[in-house]
């Protein structure tokens, strides 16, 4: 037992240099998965974006300039409705019940299961001669013709929108249980021995603790909304008319029809929507990790 | 009286909600095992239920069937490379950030991060075109790679959590026994690190499991493609046999909703404490 006492000194350097080789082998194997899958795509798509004949040709399309103002829609509603949503239900869940956890782990279903057999599933339910929706319509309240959930522009648009909530609304909803569960419960408490109604709870106690994960976690959703392809594609494939493509479906489809420039371009514009909410999210992803 | 009242209001919440979550879930159950009459009769209930749907999906006995067990087969191998490789990239580098404290560790964290804020059809563009120029379009390589990229960041991220959890001691005491680097990652790291890696490994593997966009755009070939793409091939016809394509589509979303269930607990808290730390 004597003569490990003296070999830690000697090898203090060697196990310093060590460190920092196996170090640098160890996250080799990710640096290289990241250089070669997001930095060089992503400097490449810049580098192509560099066209400017590209966006002449995106601007002279009119499906570009509807798919615009589609995506800006698309964004304000499904993102705020489902931040609501969620916002109420997790008051809901938090409620201490046996059977409010059965009724939760049901709810968490849409975000487990994969987005093509669950939209496809929406897409027949909604179809308007055949699908169950209109067909029960019809034999509970004799409505001879449903709505056109997908063969009206507008009622279409907002069932992708409603499709989007359906599969991201669980995710979110637990973000904010879990941000409810970590207030401290004594204050509560405090609040309704003052006489505090449940508005006022809310309003003073729940509201200012929950604020800055709402908002961050908000503006998180957009990035990845603006990035769902799946609810607009499965669900109506950007039809009726191409009515209803938002920007990812579009540059997909320019892609797809071997117009890259034009895929990259309709990305680009995106730009000014997008920046501004990644350099709020950094900054505030950086304070986070350095508390 | 009152707590009468209060579990009134709480179900009148409770009912919806479940009606809103399971309905597309229950439309897809009833459809597989619907015949072609009563599915286009937009049924509540199926006249004669039947399994006749899964049958023909067993057999492959349909046009757009052809390859289910193949893609299924695709669906697995993919799933698992991902969540091995995964596996394999994240703990090494969580293990070189966090407890060897590589220089600069932090700062490629947090730029691996950032890959969280390309909106994911918008990479997927340019990274089409990469796999192009690796000549790699088309091969489920990409596709393993696509998916490890995206599924590496949060990985790291929530092994480094739990890596800075472990008492700096054992460290300390191995390294006084004269432990080098990697004794300590295979003596010390790894057995501690266990439950983690499982929760990482299965994130992993359902992310790519559940995955659609990437798939349908670097796989095209009807004998690479997982079984996503596979379905999606339904979309092109006009008159699809939508019954089938429900009974594949059940058979393909039980085994993610399984693992999800099996491991609920832990998914759920490493997910939601790791985000709202953020």
């Amino acid at each position: 037992m004597t003569a490990p006492l003296s070999a830690p000194r000697e090898d203090k350097s060697g196990f310093t240099r060590d460190r920092a080789m196996w170090g640098a082998i160890m996250l080799a194997p990710y640096v290289l998965v990241f250089a070669v899958m997001v930095v060089y795509p992503v400097a490449y798509g810049l580098w192509l974006g560099l066209n400017w004949n590209s966006y002449k040709a995106l601007f002279a399309d009119p499906i570009f300039l509807r798919t615009v103002v589609n995506t800006i829609v698309f964004l304000f509603v499904a993102v705020n409705l489902k931040f609501l949503i969620a916002l109420l239900l997790s008051g809901f869940f938090v409620q201490q019940r046996a059977w409010i956890r059965i009724v939760l782990v049901l709810f968490i279903l849409p975000w487990a299961v994969p987005s093509i057999p669950t939209i496809l599933s929406f897409r027949v339910m909604l179809n308007p001669e055949n699908g169950m929706v209109n067909q029960q319509l019809f034999q509970w309240f004799g409505i001879m013709e449903g709505p056109g959930w997908l063969t009206d522009p507008t009622l279409a648009f907002m069932c992708s929108i409603f499709v989007h909530i359906w599969k991201s609304l669980p995710f979110w909803t637990l973000i904010l249980i879990t941000g409810r569960l970590a207030i401290a419960q004594d204050l509560y408490e405090a609040a309704s021995v003052d006489g505090a109604n449940r508005w006022q709870q809310f309003r003073f106690i729940t509201w200012p603790s929950l604020a800055t994960l709402y908002v961050t976690s908000t503006m998180l959703s957009m990035i990845w909304t603006l990035g769902d392809f799946n609810s607009v594609y499965l669900l109506t494939g950007g039809g009726p008319g191409d009515l209803n493509h938002v920007l990812a479906t579009l540059g997909i489809r320019y892609m797809r029809n071997n117009n890259l420039d034009l895929g990259i371009a309709s990305i680009i514009v995106a730009m000014p929507l997008i920046l501004p909410m990644v350099f709020v999210m950094v900054k505030r992803l950086s304070k986070g990790a350095d508390a | 009286m009152k707590k009468v009242l209060d579990e009134g209001k709480l179900l009148l919440i409770a009912i919806p909600v479940l009606v809103w979550t399971l309905l597309p879930i229950y439309h897809l159950f009833v459809l597989s095992i619907s015949n072609q009459e009563s599915m286009l009769a937009g049924k509540l209930w199926p006249d004669q239920p039947t399994l006749q749907n899964f049958q023909i999906v067993f057999k492959q006995q349909h046009y757009y069937l052809h390859n289910f067990w193949l893609q299924m087969f695709n669906s697995f191998f993919i799933a698992v490379s991902t969540g091995l490789i995964t596996l394999f990239v994240a703990t090494f580098a969580a293990f070189a950030i966090a407890r060897l404290k590589v220089k600069g560790g932090r700062t490629i964290m947090n730029l691996a991060l950032a890959t969280y804020l390309i909106p994911a059809a918008f990479l997927a563009i340019p990274m089409y075109k990469a796999m192009g120029s690796y000549g790699l379009l088309n091969t489920q390589a990409s596709l393993i790679l696509a998916m490890v990229a995206l599924a590496s960041p949060y990985a790291i991220w929530v092994l480094k959590q739990a890596s800075d959890k472990l008492p700096k001691e054992l460290d300390e005491a191995a390294v006084m026994d004269g432990a080098t680097s990697i004794q300590l990652f295979r003596l010390v790291y790894l057995p501690l690190m266990k439950p983690s890696m499982v929760v990482i490994g299965i994130y992993a593997l359902l992310l790519a499991w559940n995955e659609y966009l990437y798939a349908f755009l670097l796989l095209s070939s009807e004998r690479a493609v997982p079984l996503a793409v596979g379905l999606g091939l339904f979309l092109s016809a006009d008159d699809a046999p939508w019954n089938l394509l429900m009974a594949a589509g059940l058979l393909y979303a039980i085994p993610p909703a399984v693992i999800y269930y099996m491991f609920r607990k832990n998914m759920v808290g490493g997910l939601t404490s790791g985000a709202v730390k953020s």
